[in-house]
């Protein structure tokens, strides 16, 4: 019943604020909005440790959605372990975006009401998506997370650039939902049903089904497998669909703490996780999505040591953390990815609230470039930043060491190839994940200031219903890795999942956790110090060291600067020809070849007839000839035929 | 010689079709100045049409779901000596059709209120004769009956679009005309021969009679002449953006909502359950044609500078969907035709009510006119924005269901089938946002926007029903599929019963 509420007080909240918005205000609205979201993050924690405290997993059912045939699906919010740690996780961090956000947008002209219907909507979705019961409602919540991010990306809808990134961000994803929309059809071809309940136990049977595709057979299971990961793939921008992602920062800063740590993103991660008894048949696509997880950790991290802009280093953070969460359910990890996931999900979002706080401080400035030396002017906002930082990088007791360090020793001790690529790989981001979160740091709050004297004298600490949220955040950034490690990945893990995570009986990745070489847990360890260091000798101690760097290795600077040119590369070959094929096909295939032929008929007619009269005998002429036509040659055919 | 034994008990489907005509007659009986005739054709055309309305709904209540024949059946001897008779009916296939278009006739003749001001008792006239028209053609159970609205509709459809449309109404009416009635008289051909083999026009009783294999392919090209040009399919839908622009707004939504529906339905009704051979013969190349169709003609949307035109393109696509479902022949995939053809329906009618709303302020459905609506008119970009989302295939809006279920079934007969015939869900949402982008977002730069009105008091009532049944048919689909499921069912079982009968005939032969 708690858990009902948790999900369904957000929408009410959104329905209240936008729907009556112009009625009540935007006090009103936002009072509804961030009340709706309170309720929820009450509920949703609580309902979270009454399963801890040992009530059994439900399925709450709300009534029929589409039935056809065979093809039956309800409206239900499946209710354990798996979807309560989401559900407490996303309506907390939420419930602090909505309370940030009343400062943040407290100098914006145009109504907000907007907004928090938005953010409440988008909440609401995600909530939608973690807890459904069959894979439809999922792909719901999927769709709804999607509409959520185009209309908030696209807030500020008169800047041509907002709207750019919005539509991005809609399409691309979109290309990923297809084939896990494909996917699902598959699923319910080879199990004659989508809800979870009757795909996880019929598994293992459906194990030898074949699908063929491209001319060759494969195992159905690996097929579902690909096809849904691609979806996952869209929606948690990794390498390939990762492009939306950055450009996602068009947004108010709010909407991007929203969009990477609490909903959205992590929505792919948690569809492995969901999918865990499926994925565990399926070796191959598992490879695969460590094949791509971790390359996408390593990529992302290098574009983020080159990015000036504040918002844009932590998005490509994200990307790269997501990419460590995929290298884990790769491995069969899928614990230690959801601990990530939601260890990532406080830090994250408190690192881009804090680095909203810098940018409301420097009056809408984001360049890093202008920054420099704010440790004194914003004291608490550089504090919160530096633990958000130091989890992230995984300095000992901090959350993230808790977290990616299972991660790391997780692709070791899979003790297969591409875990050993998967290694190699987090353990490189890892270093350039300290570099990059450490440049951050000295551009901005330390070193000397290179900004503008008139927005210097402006800049001021944030107030306080933006502080407090950050303030909460860094609290769960300092303890919740130490809190909850026990639980998600420690000795006790099975009764805590109580089965809401399957592994297989060969997958015994967690339980060898521990037991990896000393120097495998240490690794991470010393290459994050060693980035702290490298960081602090290239932006304090030496600060003209980038630029020589930057000259002296021009062709791969300018290669990394530009994001390894996917946005020219896609332009070039899914853009400009689909553009061109749209014209060509418009104007040649219609205009010129289709409408060639009754165009010639119907100007024959119709020629210097405006009278009605005329027209009506052209067309009845016509109409008697080929009648008389059609009769003969009919049949003519019909007596041949006989 | 009259039978009627129906769960209404009344004739109550020759009511609802006949009805319209009835206001007619009522609509020319007026005298007076042009002023008074116009007001009194308006009010005499609207309260008709919700008294249509009213009876139809009669349809949904005592509609016995789990039947999968025809019901409320009535009969009247007409030809005794060719066994031709004047007989209604409809079933789960039908029955949502009827309501479809009694919803959104009174809705239209609102919507032209003020935007017709010319020849006003004239165009109500042939609004009521359109709906007659459609009506019949949905509740017929005579071939022959049938035939003769399905060619009806044709006639107030032509004169809607020659007499009120825009500058080249004539140019597209009468390719509008050409193009459907040369289909047609193929179609005229294509009941003669039937009529000859089988002795009757009945329609249940073709549907039941077996026509030679060979015959079969003959009969369903014929009809395919008929039904592809209607529904439209590429190569024949060219017909359908010039029609659209050049209609006024209420014929663009009748248009769209109903009778791009005749020639889907005509396929379900005809060519699956009485040529079952021949529609699985031809299911390839059905499926071709409906692929290149979702598509082309949505990378020609992407590229449209006119409203109407784009949405125009998007129809055919989305219809493109609908011959995919149809031509599966499995229960999903059926059901998200009809399904699709339902939420097209409501969805492109909304759709082109929205274009109409800016074309009567601003006079002009260039898109590049537009731009930055968002900060005068947000209630109208609200409405937009949903119809957009339902067009795109949002979960929770009638538009996914249709679609998804239609991949469900696509899948079980081909994998690409699936990912191509899905390939509406990315280009869709590609062409519709980038349009919306251009005419909601941005600035205002144009001086006749800064004082554009948002909607008014009767603008609202036009889009209040359509934005209810978008998300109801979204979030609670079931009370629309339940409708159909029975028939459905039926003609999936009778289809591969028929099939696996051909295949064991062939087994003997050999």
């Amino acid at each position: 019943m708690l858990f009902g509420i948790a999900v369904f007080a957000p929408l009410a909240g959104a329905l209240v604020s936008g729907l009556l918005g112009k009625a009540i205000g935007d006090k009103g609205a936002m009072g509804a909005s961030v009340l709706g979201m309170v309720i929820a993050a009450i509920c949703g924690p609580v309902a979270f440790f009454q399963l801890t405290g040992g009530a059994d997993p439900a399925v709450l059912d709300l009534g029929s959605w589409i039935e056809s045939g065979r093809f039956h699906v309800d409206w239900a919010l499946r209710y354990d372990t798996l979807s309560a740690v989401m559900v407490a996780m996303v309506s907390f961090v939420s419930m602090l975006i909505h309370v940030y956000s009343i400062g943040y947008m407290g100098h914006e002209a145009r109504p907000r009401y907007r907004f928090f219907a938005y953010l409440s909507l988008f909440t609401f979705a995600m909530l939608m998506l973690v807890t459904a019961d069959n894979l439809t409602q999922l792909f719901f919540g999927w769709e709804g997370v999607g509409l959520c991010s185009y209309l908030l990306i696209g807030y500020w809808y008169d800047r041509p650039s907002a709207n750019a990134a919005a539509i991005k961000a809609f399409v691309v994803n979109r290309v990923a939902d297809l084939p896990f929309a494909v996917g699902l059809a598959l699923i319910f071809f080879k199990f004659g049903s989508v809800e979870f309940s009757t795909i996880f136990p019929a598994v293992a049977q459906h194990g030898a089904d074949t699908y063929s595709l491209f001319g060759s057979t494969f195992s159905a299971i690996e097929v579902i497998g690909f096809l849904l990961f691609i979806g996952a793939m869209g929606k948690s921008a990794q390498l390939g669909f990762h492009v939306w992602l950055p450009d996602a920062m068009e947004g108010p800063t709010p909407v991007s703490a929203l969009i990477h740590a609490a909903t959205m993103v992590t929505a792919g991660v948690f569809l492995m996780a969901r999918m865990s008894p499926l994925m565990e048949y399926a070796p191959y696509a598992l490879g695969f999505v460590t094949f791509v997880g971790a390359s996408t950790a390593l990529f992302a991290a290098t574009v983020g040591c080159c990015q000036t802009d504040i918002k844009r280093v932590i998005a490509y953070s994200t990307c790269s953390q997501l990419g460590y969460m995929f290298a884990a359910a790769g491995v069969g990890a899928y614990q230690a990815s959801v601990f990530h996931l939601i260890t990532h999900a406080f830090f994250k979002a408190l690192l881009f609230l804090s680095a909203g706080s810098v940018i409301h401080a420097m009056s809408d400035e984001q360049d890093m470039r202008k920054m420099g030396g704010l440790a004194k002017i914003i004291p608490i906002t550089c504090i919160v930043m530096w633990i958000g930082n130091l989890a992230l990088a995984g300095i000992p007791w901090f959350a993230g060491y808790y977290s990616k360090d299972a991660i790391i020793s997780a692709t070791y001790a899979a003790g297969t190839g591409i875990g050993m690529y998967a290694f190699i790989c987090t353990v490189l981001a890892a270093f350039l994940t300290a570099f990059y979160s450490w440049r951050l740091l000295f551009m901005t709050f330390h070193g000397t200031s290179r900004a503008d004297h008139h927005v210097l004298e402006h800049a001021h600490e944030s107030p306080w219903v933006m502080l407090g949220p950050l303030v909460v955040l860094a609290t769960g950034a300092v303890f919740a890795g130490w809190a909850l490690h026990g639980w998600f990945i420690g000795s006790d893990w099975p009764h805590f999942w109580n089965g809401a995570i399957f592994n297989g009986p060969h997958n015994q990745v967690i339980e060898h956790l521990e037991d990896v070489p000393g120097w495998v847990e240490l690794a991470p360890l010393v290459v994050g110090l060693l980035g702290i260091g490298v960081a602090y000798v290239m932006y304090i101690a030496n600060p003209l060291l980038p630029m020589r760097l930057a000259q002296q290795f021009g062709p791969i600077y300018r290669f990394v600067l530009n994001k390894w040119y996917f946005d020219e590369l896609y332009n070039v070959i899914f853009v400009q020809p689909a553009i061109r094929l749209a014209r060509l096909f418009w104007q040649v295939g219609d205009v010129t070849i289709i409408d060639g032929v009754p165009n010639g008929l119907a100007e024959l007619t119709s020629d210097g007839s405006r009278e009605v009269v005329k027209i009506q005998t052209g067309s009845l002429a016509v109409y008697a000839f080929a009648m008389l036509i059609g009769v003969v040659v009919l049949i003519g055919i019909f007596m041949l035929s006989r | 010689m009259n039978a009627v034994a129906n769960a209404a008990g009344f004739p109550i489907l020759s009511l609802i079709t006949w009805l319209p005509l009835v206001g007619c007659l009522v609509i020319m009986m007026v005298r007076g100045d042009e002023q008074t005739v116009a007001s009194n054709a308006r009010w005499t055309a609207l309260w008709t049409s919700l008294l249509v309305l009213v009876l139809s709904l009669v349809l949904w209540v005592k509609f016995d779901p789990s039947d999968g024949g025809f019901q409320f059946n009535e009969h009247v001897t007409w030809l005794p000596e060719y066994k031709v008779g004047y007989s209604m009916g409809v079933d789960g296939i039908s029955v949502l059709f009827v309501l479809l278009s009694t919803v959104l006739t009174p809705i239209c003749i609102l919507a032209s209120w003020e935007a017709i001001h010319t020849r006003v008792r004239e165009f109500m006239i042939s609004f009521l004769i359109l709906e007659t028209m459609m009506v019949g053609m949905f509740c017929a159970t005579d071939f022959v009956v049938f035939y003769m609205f399905f060619e009806g509709v044709l006639i107030p459809m032509y004169l809607i679009i020659g007499v009120w449309g825009g500058p080249r109404r004539v140019y597209a009416a009468v390719k509008f005309f050409l193009y459907t009635l040369t289909g047609s008289v193929l179609m005229l051909l294509a009941l003669i021969a039937m009529w000859v083999h089988a002795g009757t026009t009945d329609i249940p009783v073709l549907m039941h009679t077996m026509f030679p294999a060979g015959m079969q392919n003959w009969l369903f090209l014929a009809f395919f002449a008929s039904f592809a040009v209607k529904v439209p399919m590429w190569p024949v839908h060219t017909w359908l953006p010039d029609a659209h622009v050049e209609a006024p707004t209420a014929g663009s939504v009748i248009l769209a909502g109903v009778l791009l529906k005749m020639g889907a339905y005509g396929f379900l009704r005809f060519s699956v359950p009485m040529l079952p051979q021949a529609a699985a013969h031809f299911a390839p190349f059905m499926f071709t044609l409906s692929v290149v169709a979702v598509i082309y003609t949505s990378l020609v949307a992407l590229a449209q500078e006119d409203m109407k035109k784009l949405i125009a393109y998007s129809s055919v696509a989305h219809m493109g969907v609908v011959t995919i479902g149809i031509f599966t022949f499995n229960v999903q995939g059926i059901s998200g035709a009809l399904f699709q053809m339902l939420s097209h329906g409501v969805v492109s009618a909304a759709l082109f009510l929205v274009v109409g709303v800016v074309y009567d302020r601003i006079h002009t459905r260039e898109i590049a006119r537009y731009g930055g609506l968002a900060d005068r008119m947000p209630g109208y970009s609200l409405v937009f924005m949903l119809f957009m989302m339902a067009s795109i295939g949002l979960p929770g809006t009638a538009g996914f269901v249709g679609e998804f279920l239609v991949i469900i079934g696509s899948l079980q007969v081909n994998f690409w089938l699936a990912l191509l015939g899905g390939m509406g869900m990315i280009l869709g949402a590609a062409y519709m946002l980038y349009m919306y982008r251009r005419v909601i977002f941005g600035r205002i730069t144009k001086d006749d926007l800064r004082h554009i009105l948002d909607l008014s008091p009767r603008e609202w009532a036009v889009f209040a029903p359509l934005v209810v049944l978008t998300l109801w048919m979204g979030i609670y689909p079931s009370s629309f599929t339940s409708f159909f499921d029975a028939s459905v069912g039926a003609m999936v079982q009778q289809h591969t019963a028929a099939l696996a009968a051909t295949t064991k005939l062939a087994g003997i032969m050999h």
